[in-house]
């Protein structure tokens, strides 16, 4: 988590939001991962999100676990609270957090170490609950912090640094995320912010759990030729399932679908996002085909992108605990302790 | 101990098979001793089982009101004949049985020195009632009416409590009446009632309520206010959580809505339950986890976070056998040094020790105060007896101007007014400093991590201020003392020893006081309350050269934190230890006492 404060200076004639902010409210410490890592334009990526979306900074909650991932919720949303938990142990954090506030807005930065192995549980059970947040993974099939081990989602044949291959199948959240019912299940690339940024927007206005799996090359470990999650192979293999725009509540929608190849989604705040299908047949709403499809390209090779995923039918944790609408942490004590003469009421029923 | 015909002082054990219902006919017997005013407690003896092994109910019945384990049973109701070798060699002479002659007994089980009755418990319910399952339930009620009879006790208040339990339910109502007069009529013709032991009706239990530690706590947590539970089921913790969330539905629920303004979230497993609680904690809910031993060692990377990152926390560990899976089923207090200092590196916590559930009661309320105050984790360690078992306790009282002390937390206002908030400054020179909850005002964001960090909240590696934290936390821990429960003391007239003792021992220690008492030995007493050790623990350690450290491990445990802590002589503090998953009794600590005093008269 270390990192190098930047100077904070704003053009004056810098773009502002709705809130009067300008991009480099949205900005962080000075990154101290490598030169060229994947995570830095990630962190770009969430900055113009968080900007676009008008999010008030101390409204948001940055949460991560453990390793290169989890270093860089430093390095965006200054104003914001962090909480960069211990490895693996994220989703239980968040969940906790979520249940005493519902009204923030919660983002879990996360990579393929801490999701897929040793936080491999709490990622499965936050689906599960359908904690309402976005889970970003940062993913790179690599262990960066202590040099070049793979992790649990290194391909069948990807090769080390030092030229090892990996034997082990990987672990490929999406199709384990709608397994195991998650709604809004995307896979993103680093290096393509035009399908990212919006992909973001919609998984930050989404009520429930949103994960997306951005592929986030490792420049130091795992860039190199053999290795399936490079800039190269990722450029070569790269195959969008669906393009994403997403629409704020407050503005119209004026670009023209084709039909039968659009599909508009309304969110619960009020916002859409229109899927355009890039690939003919695809239907991100059926899960079966989804998850065949993800396989049967995963068998090829290639790694499928965009909104791969979408079911609003499902409640998210405080619905499905029938919890009151207002953040149990903002409800008066006196409204929260029965009193003496209820306890004396009960006692009886212990003679 | 003397044998013969007693009056109000006596101990029942019904040995039954675990998933035949018991447990209902139990608490009748006890209730109804409970209702002639009689001091009474029961104890649980029970497998790690759902169906079909041994299980003990036992009712000490007492008059002054000694209600640790006696450790000897006069009148023993066998109704388990896989046990009923062991059963009857436990009973004491003088005593009785009761069997089910349903089925006649091997000839050469026998016993000279003290009573055998017979009932035939099964026959009389199967001529009796038709189903097979009631078959089974009234032979349990058919015996607490034959105990009814032997013992004398007031008929009329059983049949009361039956009234009472059974009001909307007429056809069990008559069943149950029923199966009562079974029992009692049985005895009543055939043996010559009461026997040796009768209970008489006596006002000593005006006041006094019949609870098990783990629904004591379960109100603590609801009348702290704490709105997040998260946890993972372990025996024996489980009850906790099954009783705050009843409370929860009764108190806490919109009867128009049905809302809920509370959240319980059962966890995967107990690092997630105790990552829930801290991230419930830093956003402003109080939170709480109860679980028992192998939890909390599933729970100790967290806990070393929320003490580090300064994150309040509440955890029950209502301690049970160890090492490993241990004895779940068994009672034991050896968390002790595993809780103080759970987690890598130089950490430690605040632990508080009731003896009894109402002391569970206020404090859990006190522990959620102290988590907040101090910023840190705080671990209540109850334990199978007290949690489990249904103790006789002073009426639970509440104060309806209790105000919570939620510590230093800067509000959205406190906020406005500052330039910088900085997360770790000590700026009331007490080593505790000021805490915000997101979302309250943008001056308050701060990054919370596990990892170095220095006084103004930002990560570092530099030697120095690293330091000052930690040294910062060792002075949060001085100032601990001055808010945690302090220890009571005890003096006797006629002082002789010392003891030193903590939670469930407390009724053990108390009863052997009043018997070393009676044959001349006085006993101060120190009972304490938390760790950090407070004041009274030096006063007391300074003025006594001989001190028994009374507790229910096998390593002395407390004795070797004391030593840690304190200026204590290892010389001075000798061990009285019960560990083998019973809850400990006087005899425990008299005859340790009493041998040791010999061994010094005859040196």
């Amino acid at each position: 988590m270390t990192f190098i404060r930047k100077p904070n200076v704003i053009h004056p004639r810098s773009p502002r939001n709705e809130l009067g902010l300008t991009i480099r409210d949205y900005e962080g410490g000075m990154s101290t991962l490598c030169a060229g890592c994947g995570h830095d334009s990630v962190t770009g990526a969430i900055v113009q999100a968080a900007f676009e979306l008008s999010l008030p900074p101390h409204r948001v909650a940055k949460m991560s676990g453990i390793g290169c991932s989890s270093k860089t919720p430093a390095y965006f949303l200054r104003q914001s609270h962090g909480f960069n938990t211990v490895h693996g142990r994220m989703p239980s954090v968040v969940t906790g957090a979520n249940a005493a506030n519902s009204d923030l807005t919660y983002i879990g930065v996360s990579g393929d170490g801490d999701s897929l192995s040793i936080g491999l549980g709490q990622f499965c059970h936050a689906i599960r609950r359908n904690v309402n947040m976005l889970y970003v993974i940062e993913n790179n099939g690599v262990y960066g912090l202590t040099k070049g081990q793979f992790s649990a989602s290194a391909d069948i044949g990807s090769t080390a640094k030092k030229g090892e291959a990996n034997l082990q199948p990987p672990i490929d959240p999406c199709r384990m995320a709608i397994s195991m019912g998650a709604a809004f299940v995307a896979r993103s690339f680093s290096g393509d912010k035009e399908q990212l940024v919006p992909l973001l927007k919609g998984g930050l206005s989404h009520r429930g759990f949103t994960v997306i799996d951005v592929i986030s090359p490792c420049v130091t470990f795992n860039d190199h030729e053999g290795s399936t999650k490079s800039y190269e192979y990722t450029r070569q293999h790269f195959h969008p399932a669906t393009a994403t725009d997403y629409i704020q509540p407050s503005k119209e929608i004026l670009a023209q679908y084709d039909e039968g190849q659009a599909l508009p989604v309304s969110l619960h705040d009020g916002s859409q996002i229109v899927l355009r299908k890039v690939d003919h047949d695809y239907d991100p709403t059926d899960r079966a085909f989804v998850y065949s499809f993800l396989e049967r390209h995963q068998m090829a090779g290639e790694i499928v992108t965009g909104l791969l995923y979408y079911d609003d039918s499902q409640q998210e944790m405080h619905d499905l605990s029938k919890i009151v609408d207002r953040p149990l942490s903002s409800i008066d004590y006196k409204d929260l302790c029965p009193g003496q003469s209820v306890l004396q009421n009960l006692q009886n029923s212990f003679r | 101990m003397s044998t013969g015909p007693r009056n109000n002082d006596f101990t029942i054990r019904i040995a039954n098979v675990n998933g035949t219902g018991s447990a209902s006919a139990n608490g009748l017997l006890m209730k109804a001793l409970f209702r002639m005013g009689i001091p009474v407690v029961g104890k649980n003896y029970f497998p790690s089982n759902i169906q079909g092994l041994p299980t003990w109910y036992e009712i000490r019945v007492n008059e002054h009101g000694h209600l640790a384990r006696s450790g000897r049973v006069d009148v023993m109701l066998a109704m388990n004949a896989e046990t009923y070798k062991r059963d009857l060699a436990s009973v004491a002479p003088g005593g009785f049985l009761v069997y089910d002659s349903t089925w006649p007994r091997h000839t050469s089980l026998k016993r000279d020195d003290i009573t055998i009755l017979g009932i035939p418990l099964a026959r009389m319910c199967n001529e009796a009632f038709t189903l097979a399952r009631s078959r089974i339930l009234m032979k349990n009620v058919a015996y607490v009416g034959a105990a009814a009879a032997l013992l004398d006790l007031d008929l009329k208040v059983i049949r009361d409590s039956l009234n009472q339990t059974f009001a909307k339910k007429v056809e069990l109502l008559e069943a149950n009446q029923q199966a009562i007069d079974l029992g009692y009529n049985y005895a009543k013709d055939n043996f010559d009632c009461p026997l040796a032991f009768t209970a008489r009706s006596i006002d000593k239990t005006g006041g006094q309520i019949m609870i098990d530690g783990n629904t004591a706590t379960a109100l603590g947590c609801l009348y702290a206010g704490a709105t997040v539970g998260a946890w993972y089921p372990i025996t024996p913790s489980t009850s906790v959580m099954d009783a705050f969330s009843r409370f929860c539905q009764r108190y806490r629920t919109d009867p128009k809505t049905g809302l809920r303004n509370y959240c319980i979230i059962q966890a995967e497993d107990e690092l997630s339950a105790m990552g829930m609680v801290l991230g419930a904690s830093w956003n402003g809910a109080r939170a709480f986890t109860p679980t028992s031993g192998p939890g909390i060692s599933l729970m100790s990377e967290f806990l070393g976070y929320g003490y580090f990152a300064e994150i309040p926390a509440v955890l029950i560990d209502v301690q049970r056998c160890g090492p490993s899976t241990g004895m779940p089923t068994r009672t034991q207090q050896a968390d002790i040094m595993s809780c103080a200092f759970a987690s890598h590196g130089d950490t430690r916590h605040v632990l508080l020790f009731p003896a009894n559930p109402e002391e569970c009661f206020y404090l859990a309320v006190q522990a959620f105060d102290l988590a907040e105050r101090l910023q840190t984790p705080v671990i209540m360690l109850t334990d199978l007896d007290i949690g489990m078992n249904d103790w006789m306790c002073k009426d639970l009282q509440w104060d309806d101007n209790f105000v919570p002390d939620r510590g230093k937390v800067l509000s959205a206002e406190a906020l406005e007014k500052m330039d910088s908030f900085h997360r770790y400054l000590d700026a009331d020179a007490d080593a505790i400093p000021y805490r915000t909850f997101p979302g309250v005002h943008p001056n308050g964001a701060y990054f919370t991590r596990g990892s170095g960090h220095n006084m103004y909240g930002a990560y570092t590696e530099d030697a120095h201020e690293y330091q000052e934290v930690v040294d910062r936390l060792r002075r949060k821990w001085e100032t601990a003392k001055n808010y945690v429960p302090a220890s009571v003391v005890e003096y006797s007239e006629k002082y002789k020893v010392g003891i030193i003792s903590i939670g469930s021992c407390d009724g053990a220690v108390q009863e052997a006081r009043a018997r070393l008492g009676e044959s001349g030995i006085g006993v101060n007493y120190l009972r304490i309350k938390a760790f950090p050790f407070d004041a009274k623990v030096d006063e007391f350690l300074d003025a006594h050269d001989r001190i028994y450290v009374v507790e229910q491990n096998r390593d002395a445990q407390l004795r070797a934190l004391l030593l840690l802590e304190t200026p204590a002589d290892s010389a001075t503090l000798k061990s009285t230890l019960s560990y083998d998953g019973m809850p400990i009794s006087a005899d425990c600590v008299v005859d340790a006492i009493s041998e040791d005093l010999a061994k010094g008269v005859a040196a």
